[in-house]
């Protein structure tokens, strides 16, 4: 599935990359402003391209399918409501406190999985979200099939002065945590650490035979997954207002496998425009197409698969011959 | 002399589910030779050779590498300690660049592969040695090209370049020559020869005058256990190991 990564850039940053992410920020921002698109969809598409990326950063850097990351998702947007709703803390804490639920979660749940490869990996990472979800549904604190709901009475203000009430305040506050989460992925795959995932990815066994202890950069990885999928789960609970089972059960550890592959495993940029594309048909087409919209994604997964491997964003990585 | 013997085995079995793949086998590589491993197919070469390299666990025996046990030591560790291996089918990392697969295993001593909070720039300070090996194995114009577009005995030459960055004490090579032309197995010889001046070699090689050329010393194996050793001239002569090979791949010897 990765074998068609497109050769790895030389050194440093390419200036293309400084391009496309100057392209991405203005759509970003021309999509809001000038274009007129409602801000709470936009933020929300946000949240999830920044899903995807973390996700991206296991399948696409070393190699590792986690067919479990809405536990991470999930439980992070959780605790970020239940930071919000029980103890009142203000949204940037409730976003942090998530990000480390998850990236604990991401320490227990790697222990286990990093052990195993290929399809006992995912099914390791899937059996423990399940096992998640079933809390989230049994527990008290969940709020069981109701989710849990931030009340109307929360004082919305972030970092003392940002009015989340506000919907534009909102996707400017959602696009700075994005590009921070987005940032932060660039760096940690073009660092010392990201070169040996690269390795890890390319030749497991050649990487331990020149004595790399190959588990633990992965768990290192998936940690830093967890905690930036934790991120976004956590930012979106903002945007929706609510926590819910959904974002918990598998169906959601699937729609951000489709989002990377739609996208472009391995590229930087691709998991982003994976994530617009999807939520978009998914709004787009709830009130129209109803509970078509399931079949209609089995088929775009499908064309993926069949015609276009590479993902969107890998292919046009593939005409301008420029790694995105 | 035992303190001359770099790598020891002694009583080595494997055992499969009832299948003894390695049967008590008793092995004592002189520090500073090419020693080489032979036998006829399914004679538990790559089994043993698994062994030493750590990627199996023995069923009983015991390996010491410069005096130390690393019977139960993980792959990852005894290349620390300087033993390190190369393997059957090219093992280089495709999407890298010849330059990056170099300076992947430079980097582990640099200490820095953990952060993932710096910028990859700080590996530029190994480049020019990463060069150097590169010239070192005749890779120079090389550099700037991934991996996989190689040709099969530059692969095998950037693999050795690679090897060779951890300025290992020891290396195994699992048969080195292994589906290469003429042209590509006498470089790789004169490669093998140059890099084994200063440090020991073992090696699975199924060629038999690369065998002849390069090896001090040659260790036969016939289902699982040793069933000769000796210098080439030596083993050749030995009735059993003629009769172990002309069971099987007759013309063998070359």
């Amino acid at each position: 599935m990765i074998a068609q990564a497109p050769a790895i850039a030389a050194i440093g940053t390419p200036r293309h990359h400084y391009a496309a992410f100057a392209v991405m920020v203005a759509l970003a921002a021309l999509a809001q402003g000038a274009f007129g698109i409602y801000p709470v969809f936009l933020a929300k598409v946000l949240c999830f391209a920044l899903f995807a990326c973390a996700f991206n950063l296991l399948i696409g850097f070393v190699g590792l399918l986690s067919f479990g990351h809405a536990a991470f998702w999930g439980s992070a947007a959780y605790a970020s409501a239940h930071a919000a709703a029980k103890w009142g803390l203000p949204p940037e804490l409730c976003i942090l406190f998530a990000a480390f639920v998850a990236a604990a979660l991401g320490a227990v749940i790697g222990g286990f999985a990093i052990r195993r490869q290929g399809i006992y990996f995912a099914m390791i990472t899937l059996a423990f979200a399940q096992m998640i979800f079933f809390i989230a549904l049994q527990a008290k604190f969940t709020g069981g099939e109701d989710g849990l709901q931030i009340p109307t009475n929360y004082r919305r203000i972030a970092f003392g002065f940002l009015n989340l009430r506000d919907n534009a305040t909102l996707f400017w506050f959602v696009l700075g945590i994005f590009l921070i989460g987005f940032l932060v992925i660039y760096r940690v795959i073009h660092s010392p650490f990201g070169q040996v995932l690269k390795a890890i990815r390319e030749n497991q066994p050649r990487a331990i035979s020149l004595g790399y202890h190959v588990d633990r950069y992965k768990l290192v990885a998936f940690v830093l997954s967890a905690a930036l999928a934790g991120l976004a789960g956590g930012t979106k609970v903002f945007v929706t207002g609510s926590a819910a089972l959904t974002d918990v059960n598998w169906p959601m550890s699937g729609e951000v496998v489709l989002m990377a592959l739609l996208g472009g495993m391995g590229t930087i940029f691709g998991p982003v425009a994976g994530a617009v594309v999807l939520i978009t048909i998914e709004e787009f087409l709830a009130e129209r197409a109803g509970a078509w919209v399931s079949v209609i994604q089995g088929g775009i997964f499908v064309l993926c698969v069949l015609a276009f491997r590479r993902g969107i964003v890998g292919e046009l990585a593939r005409l301008l011959k420029k790694p995105l | 002399m035992s303190a001359d013997i770099v790598l020891r085995t002694e009583g080595l079995t494997k055992e499969f589910k009832g299948f003894v793949a390695v049967k008590n086998v008793s092995l004592a590589v002189r520090r500073g030779t090419i020693h080489a491993l032979i036998g006829p197919n399914g004679a538990g070469k790559t089994t043993c050779f698994n062994l030493l390299t750590k990627f199996l666990t023995p069923t009983a025996g015991r390996i010491t590498y410069s005096g130390q046990d690393i019977t139960y030591a993980s792959p990852a560790d005894i290349a620390r300690m300087g033993l390190v291996r190369s393997f059957q089918i090219s093992a280089v990392f495709p999407h890298l660049t010849s330059l990056e697969n170099v300076r992947v295993a430079l980097q582990r001593k640099m200490g820095n592969s953990f952060h993932f909070w710096k910028s990859e720039r700080q590996l530029q300070s190994l480049d020019g040695k990463a060069g150097e090996l590169l010239e070192a194995v005749g890779l120079g114009q090389y550099r700037a090209i991934p991996a996989v577009e190689l040709p099969y005995g530059r692969k095998r030459a950037l693999e050795i370049a690679t090897t060779l960055a951890l300025e290992p004490d020891m290396m195994l090579l699992d048969e080195p020559m292994a589906g290469m032309g003429h042209e590509d197995i006498e470089r790789t010889q004169a490669l093998i020869r140059r890099v084994a001046k200063d440090r020991t070699v073992l090696m699975v090689e199924h060629n038999m005058k690369v065998v002849a050329n390069l090896s001090d010393t040659i260790t036969v194996l016939a289902r699982g256990e040793v069933l000769a050793e000796g210098s080439y001239a030596e083993v050749s002569r030995n009735p059993a190991v003629v009769q172990a090979y002309m069971g099987s791949t007759g013309h063998a010897h070359g």
